[in-house]
């Protein structure tokens, strides 16, 4: 379920797995405390990242469909001021059902990771460095 | 004035853009628009901290990824949208003008469709049934159904009060030829009315489709393809009706029902006749959408049939034997013509006129020489028979379709040979084809009007 690619952003610190299993949990959050749409969600996830997690912006859009089509989300169209269309998403009952799970099996990892660090906390810096060279 | 150059330059980007997204067939017009919107929204914001709009606009684009991975997405999510969808009523693109017309378009059709159903039932209530008063139906099944699908594109074309009186004119010297003569019911010239007044008024018909700029050899052409993609989708639709035919038999009498009249008086006519405006009408909204398919066919039997043929002809001049020329026969030499011709229109209609000779060309020649060559050696053992015959209706009419069918495919044969040594282009070969509609209209209405008073009404 690669979704979100690389691209061209040179600056990503996340692997492009990462990045993709995220995904769905991240927009679905967004969208969780409110009707959005593309840009405003990129610039949300940039921001609630230190900038340090860039999508790709066009590949948002294909994952909005998908999770659009799994009825996690309802879009509609509204016409802004300027006379220019947008589309927004909301999300579901089925969609906060989903967020929930994702949410419950993200933090049962994060926490086992969290013990996994605290055990072996000492060997981080040999990792990273090893990463980094 | 630089700000406005800017800004002008910056519209005429994004709408270069927009161009080179809509070409991806996985993502769709609305899809456009809403990365459109975020494309925007980029530039928008990266100007207002400082950059200028053509920078701001390259950063964007390359923020949103390359096109070619964008529409792999797309697809992988919408895998559908490859399979082009034929939309029923609207477009997906909610909202735009073209839903308002295809909703009437749809409104003319059903009307037309109604009126070529009603056409064929009235009659019924006048005492003319399908069985007992067969030839009524023989004769004028055409005049029944066609007028509505003139109608239709009358409509559709916006065709000139002028022209109108003209087809209907042409409708009405139909109606005259079919039923005006005193002919019996098992007559030669019965039948050969109900075979030639279809053609007549099929291209009548064509007519209308032309907005009646029958002139002009590109828009016969338009009307060659139409009436294949016509029926292939009438035979489509045939095959649907076949289905729920068998099904509304069987399922009723499983019940104890018999439904076999309700299918004969009812559902099989009523269902042909609608077919015809509905087979017009989906050839219609799906020419831009979907591939045509009679060029395709074209091509599959196009090999097929040069086969076959060429192999009819080293048998028979191995053997030696003579065809075998039964009263039947040109009838069955007549079709072959059809046939090759069909195969040679279509061909003729799918392929880019400034292209040069391919493979294909030279199958085609070969497809016609054999055809003809074959069609001479039926004409030669014919020729003696004739006058121990006598003349007919029927004979008449087999050898002057012959006639024709030959001198059309020898003079095309002439001209594929010119267009394979790269003497002439492919254009006369195009007009020489669209140009003999009218000899097919002729000899269909002499058949029908002349023929008739020739032979006594025999």
């Amino acid at each position: 379920m690669v979704l979100l690619g690389v691209g061209g952003v040179s600056k990503m610190r996340v692997t492009k797995d990462l990045v993709a299993a995220s995904a769905t949990p991240m927009v679905l959050g967004i969208l969780a405390k409110g009707e959005s749409y593309g840009y405003a969600i990129l610039k949300q996830v940039s921001e609630l990242s230190g900038g340090e997690l860039e999508w790709t912006d066009g590949l948002l859009y294909p994952l909005l469909h998908r999770l659009e089509r799994l009825g996690y989300v309802e879009s509609t169209w509204h016409t802004a001021p300027s006379g220019r269309r947008r589309k927004y998403y909301r999300i579901t009952e089925q969609g906060r059902a989903e967020l929930a799970s994702q949410r419950q099996q993200w933090t049962t990892v994060v926490d086992a990771l969290k013990g996994i660090w605290h055990t072996t906390g000492s060997l981080r810096p040999v990792i990273a460095g090893r990463l980094e060279g | 004035m630089v700000a406005i150059d800017g800004d002008k330059d910056l519209e005429s980007q994004i709408a270069e853009w927009r161009s080179y997204v809509r070409r991806r067939s996985a993502v769709h017009e609305v899809d456009g628009e809403e990365l459109e919107d975020h494309l925007r929204s980029m530039v928008g914001e990266l100007t207002a901290a400082g950059l200028r709009p053509d920078e701001a606009f390259l950063v964007a684009v390359k923020r949103m990824g390359s096109l070619d991975e964008l529409s792999r997405e797309f697809a992988r999510e919408h895998s559908d949208r490859l399979w082009k969808q034929l939309v029923l009523a609207g477009s997906p693109d909610a909202g735009t003008p073209a839903t308002a017309s295809s909703r009437s378009d749809l409104l003319v059709m059903a009307l037309c469709t109604a009126a070529a159903v009603a056409a064929v039932k009235i009659p019924v209530a006048f005492g003319y049934g399908f069985d007992d008063e067969g030839t009524f139906y023989a004769r004028n099944l055409s005049l029944l159904v066609l007028p509505p699908l003139a109608a239709y594109f009358a409509w559709r074309r916006r065709v000139r009060p002028g022209v109108v009186a003209v087809l209907a004119l042409l409708f009405a010297l139909g109606a005259v030829g079919a039923n005006a003569y005193p002919l019996g019911d098992d007559a030669q010239s019965t039948v050969l009315t109900a075979l030639h007044l279809p053609l007549a008024l099929w291209l009548v018909v064509g007519v209308a489709y032309v907005a009646g700029d029958w002139r002009s050899s590109r828009r016969r052409m338009d009307f060659v393809r139409f009436t294949g993609e016509w029926s292939v989708y009438y035979v489509l639709i045939a095959l649907g009706g076949g289905v729920l035919t068998g099904v509304t038999v069987g399922t009723f009498q499983a019940i104890g029902i018999d439904a076999s009249n309700f299918v004969e008086s009812w559902l099989v006519p009523c269902g042909a006749a609608g077919a015809v405006v509905v087979a017009a009408w989906l050839v219609e909204a799906k020419q831009s959408v979907i591939e045509n398919m009679a060029p395709v066919l074209t091509r599959v039997f196009t090999p097929l049939f040069t086969a076959v043929l060429l192999a009819f002809l080293v048998a028979v001049l191995w053997t030696r034997t003579a065809i075998d020329v039964e009263r039947d026969v040109l009838i069955l030499f007549d079709l072959l013509l059809v046939v090759v011709l069909g195969l040679l229109l279509y061909a003729i209609s799918a392929r880019d006129p400034v292209a040069p000779p391919t493979i294909f060309d030279r199958l085609q020649l070969a497809l016609v020489v054999s055809a003809l060559a074959i069609d001479v050696l039926v004409l030669l053992e014919i020729a003696g028979r004739i006058a121990e015959w006598g003349s007919t209706p029927n004979k008449v009419a087999a050898l002057g379709l012959n006639v024709i069918l030959l001198a059309n495919l020898a003079w095309s044969a002439w001209l594929f040979a010119q267009l394979i040594r790269h003497r002439a282009p492919f254009t006369p070969l195009e007009r020489w084809q669209t140009g003999y509609l009218a000899v097919y209209a002729a000899w269909a209405w002499a058949v029908v009007l002349v023929l008739p008073p020739l032979f006594d009404f025999a």
